[in-house]
């Protein structure tokens, strides 16, 4: 299996990256390289094997829900790139 | 006068418990020998002053969110990013009194085996500084061996603690997944992460790892540990069973010098009482590679969805808000992170899935179950942590599989969430080799006891000869 240029701006697209040309022409022989690397996955007949997602038998942890402390707003838009008030400002835009 | 060359932690801390010296002029020291040699090496992407105390210096890999401190796991996109919050790791190695001598050069996200994938350039090996450190730990690693920092944190993913500390000639520990808490750390790959120890001696990673080690209420993924840690003192090895995996020794491309200093040093695990015996991996490093380049571009996609120029780090200027997402990704990631963005939201993607994602997760099951079974038999394996030694600089930077490849001794145990200590074994062309112990989940103190006994019986000069 491999990419072509269509999938590949597509797969752009979905990852939010706006790629340059000169990036896309060279993306594109490196993941090939890469997927035909990791399509080895695909000789080995697992069909009766289970999927692995985590490698320590946890379960899920629950957790009282009682409020206690958290970040102040101060804090929590201490880093934005921009703020209005109490809220993380962004350009307009409709689409995403 | 404190030669930071050769101080242990633990003789640090029996210097400053004796008040033969001060946590000052501890302090001083490092930040001496980090203005002496930090141009030159790049170990540190920001140092800091001393906050006063009188507990060890310690350096912090820069994917560790330090409250007050920057922290910017190598990339652009975090540049300026100042964290408003602890790490749990550091508010333990805080409540301990250790004081943070500064931030230490990453590969971006943790991304790659030699430093060079940081956006703020590389760090150099302190035994050729023509040679990368490994990575993506390499500034802590070189720290440390360059006497810049007594001891330091990584973080390893698939080889990013242990591969740079054999390639410095140091020891590190990727700890069992899970015992370590990854609150407030910059994610990867969130199902493989791991916060661990770098240090001169066995017992000065162990100690580091009984301060960082145990259950987090901000992790839920984390356990308790089942026996507390004890710091190793025997020097035999008798009852102990090690393997041997044919596959992890004998796999093409491990130059014979490390071959060659690491059969060394299991004939003297042998001399010292171990039973030693060959197994084998069949399918765990002849998979291992692919398994992992899936799973983790798969887990980093959707870890990394979240620079996006909103709520902290680079932003693009913008007039539209798709536009300012698409843009400011493009220009804050580096080549490495969009690689494997790509590569992940592929194999994540609509008709790829089972194909790529699913089958990935399988292949885990089978590299997780093959190393159970071996640890019916054995208590460790052992084998090169890397197949070469340090490698030049820019050598392997035009073809992204061959620096996969420098991990593909460290990926099989780190997929089965097991824990690996790396020691250095000998040199090979003046260059340090790193032993890989690998143990059941849970089997640090196994590990910290053989890698103590062997490094005492190797008796291995940690300081590079051009600093002697």
């Amino acid at each position: 299996m491999g990419i072509d240029r269509e999938q590949l701006l597509h797969v752009a697209h979905l990852a939010r990256l706006e790629l340059r040309d000169d990036e896309v022409e060279r993306l594109e022989g490196q993941l090939n390289d890469i997927l035909a690397a990791v399509s080895k996955v695909s000789e080995l007949d697992l069909s009766d094997v289970p999927p692995t997602s985590h490698p320590l038998d946890v379960v899920n942890v629950w957790d009282e829900d009682e409020p206690r402390p958290c970040l102040s707003v101060e804090d929590a838009l201490a880093n934005a790139p921009e703020r209005d008030g109490n809220f993380f400002k962004v350009p307009p835009g409709g689409t995403a | 006068m404190i030669d930071t060359l050769r101080l242990t932690a633990e003789e640090a801390k029996r210097l400053l418990e004796t008040r033969q010296i001060s946590g000052a002029e501890l302090f001083a020291a490092y930040r001496a020998a980090i203005d002496a040699h930090d141009e030159e090496l790049h170990c540190y992407l920001h140092v800091c002053d001393d906050p006063g105390g009188e507990g060890i210096p310690i350096a912090l890999k820069d994917v560790i969110g330090t409250k007050g401190i920057p922290t910017t796991a190598g990339s652009r996109i975090l540049e300026g990013y100042v964290p408003v919050y602890d790490s749990t790791v550091v508010e333990r190695l805080k409540a301990h009194g250790l004081r943070i001598l500064g931030k230490t050069n990453t590969d971006e996200f943790a991304m790659g085996s030699s430093t060079e994938n940081s956006a703020f350039g590389p760090s150099h090996n302190p035994w050729d500084p023509s040679r990368v450190p490994g990575g993506s730990g390499g500034g802590s690693a070189a720290a440390v061996t360059a006497g810049l920092a007594p001891w330091a944190l990584g973080s390893d993913t698939g080889g990013s603690i242990k591969q740079p500390s054999a390639l410095c000639g140091n020891v590190g520990l990727r700890p069992t997944y899970g015992t370590v808490s990854r609150y407030g750390i910059v994610a990867f790959a969130s199902s493989l992460d791991q916060v661990g120890p770098v240090a001169r001696t066995v017992r000065d990673c162990a100690y580091l790892y009984s301060i960082i080690a145990g259950r987090d209420a901000c992790d839920s993924t984390t356990v308790e540990l089942p026996h507390a840690v004890e710091l190793p003192e025997a020097e035999e090895l008798k009852g102990l069973r090690i393997g041997v995996p044919k596959e992890l020794n004998e796999a093409e491309g491990i130059e014979p010098g490390v071959a060659a200093a690491v059969q060394a040093a299991i004939a003297k695990l042998e001399a010292l009482g171990a039973e030693v015996g060959e197994c084998s991996l069949p399918q765990s490093v002849e998979y291992g590679m692919a398994c992992y380049y899936l799973i983790t571009p798969a887990e980093a996609s959707s870890n990394l969805a979240r620079y996006d120029g909103v709520r902290y780090g680079y932003r693009a200027d913008a007039t539209e808000r798709l536009e300012m997402y698409e843009r400011t990704r493009n220009e804050g990631f580096g080549d490495e992170p969009k690689r494997r963005i790509m590569v992940g939201t592929y194999a994540l993607s609509a008709g790829y899935y089972d194909a790529y994602y699913g089958q990935a997760q399988k292949v885990r099951t089978v590299i997780k179950q093959e190393h159970d079974a071996l640890f019916e038999t054995f208590d460790a394996l052992v084998s090169p942590t890397s197949p070469t030694v340090a490698f030049p600089l820019g050598a392997r930077t035009a073809d992204p599989i061959a620096m996969y490849l420098s991990d593909l001794l460290t990926i099989p145990s780190c997929m089965a969430g097991l824990p690996g200590l790396s020691i250095p074994c000998g040199l090979s062309e003046g260059l340090p080799v790193g032993l890989q112990l690998i143990g059941p989940q849970f089997a640090e103190n196994a590990l910290f006891r053989i890698g103590h006994a062997l490094e005492r019986a190797i008796g291995f000069d940690a300081v590079p000869e051009r600093l002697r």
